[in-house]
């Protein structure tokens, strides 16, 4: 099972926090500060994993970012290096050429997309193309939605001029 | 040029519209962007929260700001700081009829609150209404939130609604509704447990996607309970067998792999139904050598499927050509340029390892390269495979190494882990008592603070206790090797408590045991030690008693015990200290010393801690007391349940007053604290019973409540007077081991003196070897060290088993055996140099050996050298055939492409796709760019990396250049990787 997600810049700065197992807002803290400290310190040419209080932690960097899923003992690491890779691919196709600056922006959007991927700790969809699909759905619904929300408020300022 | 990039892309944003996001929004992210320092970026966020506040409770905020505003919670709240004034704004959002709101209620309060939190029952209601919803999209967002939020009390509220929808007509909501069953399973097992039939049934669906789900609650299931599942097996196995012959839809596939992710799950489920179960295990073998055959090695995912392939070999009823497959696939993991796969296949030998041990050998060479990694986890990861192939004649060096990582490292988890395996390998497989004690005194020196205080229990009574059989001198040798040690080590600063405790209690019980050290060095040591420590209670109590146990054995010997000046000035002090622990130890040290050596032999018999202590539980020796007291009309005891029992009816009519509180009030009296660990190791009772009763840990306190209200309390001291070890697991002393330890010891290091003459022919020999194939490559030099190492970590392990018998059938003649080891060794040697120079060493005659004859010969070591010689060989092989490959390959990086070749194949395949493949660069080429780099040594290919969108002909230009620069050009081995970097 993964235990949560983190996107950390390679200055240190969260970009994206997922938790899975209940951590308290301190221990969230304590989780990040500790492990940028050992990820972002290792060299280029090391396995990307690393060992951490009982639990590994699978890091993958792309760019400037770095992804860190921590999972159990007993998970296979390389799996879930690729299940990382997946979801940067899929986000890849959702941003179309994603960067940092997308996921700074628009994080809520990466958390919509990680819902599909992942669920309670867990890969749920394998299929790109089905994420895709849905997350499309939601969007087009969404802005559908949201064209209305702003004619309607436009109407209701203009009325209100 | 950054800013630029920035400004950039913030006006693409702009243009692109639609995200919504206000120009406040955006300032705050560049602001924070932007920030220097980790106060300034607190600074800012601080200011945010404040307006947020504000503006959060204003009236009539219109709903998309307030949308707006939730995500800058989220934003808040993900950069660590407290959002929770607004969680409640989040929830009211999701009562939003609006899917758009709804949404970002739901994310918002998902990314909020634990399962635990109290505003969740607020949610309960509009989740129950949302999963009735007739729009999918709807659905999906509430079980996302279920699977989150819903906890054990309110699974009963959501569950029927749950189970419905996994005939829902849309796959993805069936999908998400067996996770949100898999999580309540998690939660509670009990409330799901009538519906598990229903994980069969959508192992059948239709939607791959849905079926993959399915595996997750199904591994835990079996996991659970493997046997209720068996009939599966034939299911399993033709799923993965439809799987792995890319039946499933294209859609699926990843990296030209059919489905792999849904491999994985179906091989470790079928790892766990193997288990132990040949029939099971043969229905699987075709499919599993299938998977082996079809996998690509040289993909990352291909690697992913086949290290879980070795884990479920493993795991199932082992068939010899699936365990040759997974060997190979292990060697090559070992043999790989990658940390990530030499880290998987050192975990795939340490599986492997448990069905054959002699697997390790050919791999011995490339296991110390791990073990001398610079990479951390590395290193961790062989230090766990060396535990799991530690043996009697390898567990000096492992335990050695072993130690000196520990000293090395800061991480405490890891630190604590470490010691505690040290411990628990010197305490299994110690070759002689010196050793044992120098290892326990080296660990609990460097992480004696980290130690589980049951470890320094345990070594007490080993001291104590000795070896398990009646050898007395062998005991007593222990115990003053002991003693000797821990004078030596007693002075030095900083020593851990826990530690002290064991070198007071020892120093106590045997410090004048053997008669080198008189009574009055030992107790100034004593005094030393509590003075050094003035504000550790435990430790001052442990040399008080240790005093008191010194001075009374001296007592009872007939001499007069003079104190040192120190020593009384000790007493005084502790007699007034604020512990009335401490006091009391004073004062009775002080009575001891008052009283005539017959009264202190009874009292403190020496050398009798190990002595089982008498205890009556219902101290019939105040029986006659009791009797008295009742006569003249004292109140008859009542046993404590039936007291409380008294206490609840008595106090009945208060408690009706406070019915309504949930806490209730306590009527009991609170249980008394449990007395400091010091007060147990006292060696004997102040009085003397007639019979034997053990106490047991457990059952101390209630047993003290209940002397407590007998009236002599004074007599009750023996309950507190035991070294108790009773829960203390016994590790010492594996009977068939420890009878021939000396014997051990001492062959073992007649092995390595054997090991490193050999190992030097062995060099010799396979270096002139190799002359003739490629005199210009530098030659992989393996160092001497690092063979004798090898040698004494994997040398002895074919004759694990022989040694073990031999040490039970042969203990007589032992010494005869010895001296046959001797006369062999000169002749083993030659022969084995023999059959190096023939480069064809023959297998030793290990078979015979397990057949159990019991010939003297058998014991030998002789048998190693053959091993190691074998190691030798290989790894000079393996160089040939790396600078081969080099040599071939030396334009077209073929390492580069073996590490990255997933990498670069995604590049080409998503390049091809997108319109504009040039750009596809940004986050997914960073790899590649650095591989290259390292290839060309130049620096510059990773600014190669544009944070711009959009093609732009000055970059392309800039790339030209630089292209130029380095002096590449696109090779025609890895066409789409440089196309894409250099356009």
């Amino acid at each position: 099972m993964i235990h949560f997600v983190l996107l950390i810049s390679r200055q240190g700065k969260v970009r994206l926090t997922k938790w899975y197992s209940p951590y308290s807002q301190k221990e969230r803290s304590k989780v990040i500060r500790e492990l940028s400290g050992v990820i972002l310190s290792r060299g280029p040419k090391l396995s990307n994993f690393v060992e951490w209080r009982g639990y590994k932690v699978v890091y993958k960097r792309y760019a400037s970012l770095y992804f860190c899923m921590c999972i159990d003992q007993d998970d296979n690491e390389l799996e879930i290096l690729e299940i990382i890779h997946h979801f940067v691919e899929i986000l890849d196709r959702y941003f179309g050429s994603v960067c940092e600056l997308d996921l700074i922006f628009n994080f809520h959007k990466a958390y919509y997309v990680l819902d599909e991927v992942l669920i309670a700790g867990e890969l749920q969809e394998s299929s790109k193309k089905t994420v895709a699909r849905l997350i499309a759905a939601q969007d087009s619904l969404v802005e559908t939605a949201k064209e209305q929300a702003n004619s309607i408020s436009n109407m209701i300022a203009q009325a209100t001029k | 040029m950054e800013q630029l990039k920035t400004i950039g892309r913030e006006l693409a944003m702009g243009s692109q519209g639609g995200w919504g996001q206000s120009k406040e929004f955006l300032d705050l992210v560049k602001s924070i962007g932007e920030a220097r320092s980790k106060a300034e970026e607190d600074r800012i966020v601080m200011n945010e929260i404040e307006t947020l506040k504000r503006r959060i409770t204003e009236p009539d905020i219109t709903k998309r700001k307030m949308k707006e505003y939730i995500i800058r919670l989220v934003y808040v709240e993900m950069l660590g700081h407290d959002a929770s004034f607004g969680y409640i704004h989040a929830v009211k959002m999701t009562h939003d009829d609006s899917l758009l709101l709804k949404r970002t209620g739901y994310l918002a309060v998902t990314l909020f609150l634990n399962e635990d939190h109290d505003l969740i029952i607020l949610i309960v209601n509009t989740i129950q209404k949302d999963l009735k919803s007739d729009n999918y999209l709807v659905v999906s967002a509430a079980l996302t939130a279920v699977c989150k939020l819903i906890n054990e009390e309110t699974i009963p509220a959501v569950l029927p609604q749950v189970v419905e929808l996994l005939g829902h007509p849309k796959e993805a909501v069936r999908k998400k509704a067996i996770m949100a069953l898999h999580r309540f399973y998690q939660r509670a097992p009990s409330s799901v447990a009538h519906l598990l039939s229903n994980f069969r049934k959508r192992l059948c669906d239709n939607d791959p996607g849905v079926m993959g789900a399915t595996l997750c609650p199904l591994f835990d299931l079996i996991a659970a309970d493997a046997d209720s599942y068996k009939d599966l097996v034939i299911s399993f196995v033709n799923i993965l067998k439809q799987v792995a012959e890319c039946r499933l839809p294209k859609s699926y596939d990843y990296h030209q792999m059919p489905a792999p992710f849904i491999q994985i799950r179906l091989l470790k489920i079928l790892a766990l139904l193997g288990n132990g179960d040949k029939q099971a295990s043969e229905h699987m073998f075709t499919v599993l050598g299938d998977i082996f055959k079809r996998c690509d090695p040289s993909s990352n995912i291909g690697n992913a499927v086949l290290y879980e392939c070795i884990c479920c070999v493993s795991s199932i009823h082992s068939s010899p050509k699936l365990l040759e497959s997974a060997a190979e696939v292990t060697s090559r993991f070992l043999k790989s340029d990658s940390h990530n796969l030499k880290y998987m296949g050192i975990d795939a030998l340490g599986r492997l390892i448990k069905i054959n041990p002699e697997t390790a050998e050919e791999h011995q060479l490339a296991v110390i390269d791990c073990l001398e990694d610079p990479d951390d986890t590395l290193k961790r990861k062989t230090f766990e495979l060396l535990y799991k192939m530690t043996k009697p004649s390898n567990v000096e060096v492992i335990v050695d190494r072993m130690i000196d990582y520990m000293i090395s490292i800061n991480d405490n988890h890891y630190k604590t882990e470490i010691a505690s395996r040290c411990v628990e390998l010197a305490e299994q497989f110690a070759p002689s008592n010196q050793w044992f004690i120098q290892t326990m005194n080296k660990v609990f020196e460097h992480a004696g603070d980290l130690v589980n205080v049951k470890v320094a229990h345990n070594l007490m009574r080993l001291i104590a206790e000795g070896f398990g059989e009646d050898d007395e001198a062998a005991d007593s040798q222990l115990r003053s090797s002991a003693v000797e040690s821990y004078l030596r080590i007693i002075g030095e600063p900083k020593l851990p408590s826990l530690f002290l405790q064991v070198i007071c209690w020892v120093l106590g019980e045997y410090g004048t045991a053997d008669g080198k050290f008189s009574a009055s060095y030992v107790t100034g040591k004593l005094c030393d030690v509590a003075e050094a420590h003035p504000s550790d209670d435990i430790v001052k109590a442990y040399a008080v008693t240790a005093i008191m146990k010194i001075s009374a054995f001296e007592i009872e010997v007939g001499r007069k015990v003079e104190l040192l000046p120190e020593c009384q000035s000790l007493i005084d002090e502790l007699s007034a200290s604020h512990s009335t622990d401490l006091q009391q130890r004073a004062y009775e040290l002080q009575t001891v010393l008052s009283l005539d050596a017959r009264a202190v032999a009874s009292i403190m018999p020496s050398d009798a801690s190990c002595e089982d202590i008498e205890v009556h539980k219902s101290l019939p020796f105040l029986d006659g007391y009791v009797q008295e007291a009742l006569v003249k009309g004292a109140q008859p005891y009542i046993p404590q349940n039936e007291q409380s029992g008294m206490a609840n009816i008595s106090n009945f009519r208060s408690q009706a007053h406070h019915v309504p509180s949930t806490h209730g009030l306590r009527f009991e009296a609170y249980e008394l604290p449990q007395p400091p660990v010091a007060s147990r190791i006292q060696p004997v009772p102040l009085t003397a019973s007639k019979e034997l009763v053990p106490v047991s840990e457990t059952t101390y306190p209630q047993e003290n409540v209940r002397a407590a209200s007998v009236p002599s309390v004074s007599e009750t001291g023996p309950f507190e007077l035991k070294l108790q070890l009773d829960g203390v697991q016994k590790k010492w002393g594996r009977p068939t081991y420890s009878p021939t330890a000396p014997s051990t010891s001492n062959s073992s290091s007649q092995k390595a003196v054997n090991g490193v003459s050999q190992l030097v022919q062995g060099t010799v020999v396979s270096q002139t070897r190799n002359m003739p194939y490629d005199s210009r490559k530098p030659q992989v030099e393996v160092s001497s060290e690092k063979q004798k190492l090898a040698a004494s970590l994997f040398g002895g392990s074919s004759s694990k088993r022989e040694k073990r018998l031999t040490s039970t059938s042969h203990r007589t003649s032992r010494v005869q055996t010895h001296a046959v080891e001797k006369s062999q060794m000169p002749t083993a040697t030659v022969a084995s140099t023999e059959h190096a120079a023939e480069k064809a060493p023959q297998p030793p005659p290990l078979d015979l050996l397990d057949l159990g004859e019991p010939t003297p010969g058998d014991t030998i070591p002789p048998l190693d050298p053959f091993k190691q010689l074998e190691g030798l060989l290989g790894p000079s092989d393996v160089s040939s055939v790396a600078s081969s490959a080099v040599s071939v390959s030396k334009s077209s990086d073929i390492i580069s492409q073996y590490a990255e070749n997933p990498m670069s194949a995604v590049g080409g395949t998503v390049a091809n796709m997108a319109p504009a493949s040039f750009d596809y660069i940004n986050l997914l080429s960073g790899l590649p760019n650095l591989a290259n780099r390292d290839i060309h040594g130049g620096s510059a290919a990773t600014h190669v990396a544009p944070v711009k969108k959009g093609p732009n002909p000055q970059d392309s230009l800039e790339r030209d250049a630089l292209a130029r620069q380095v002096g590449v050009t696109p090779s025609s081995t890895s066409p789409n990787l440089f196309s894409d970097l250099l356009g």
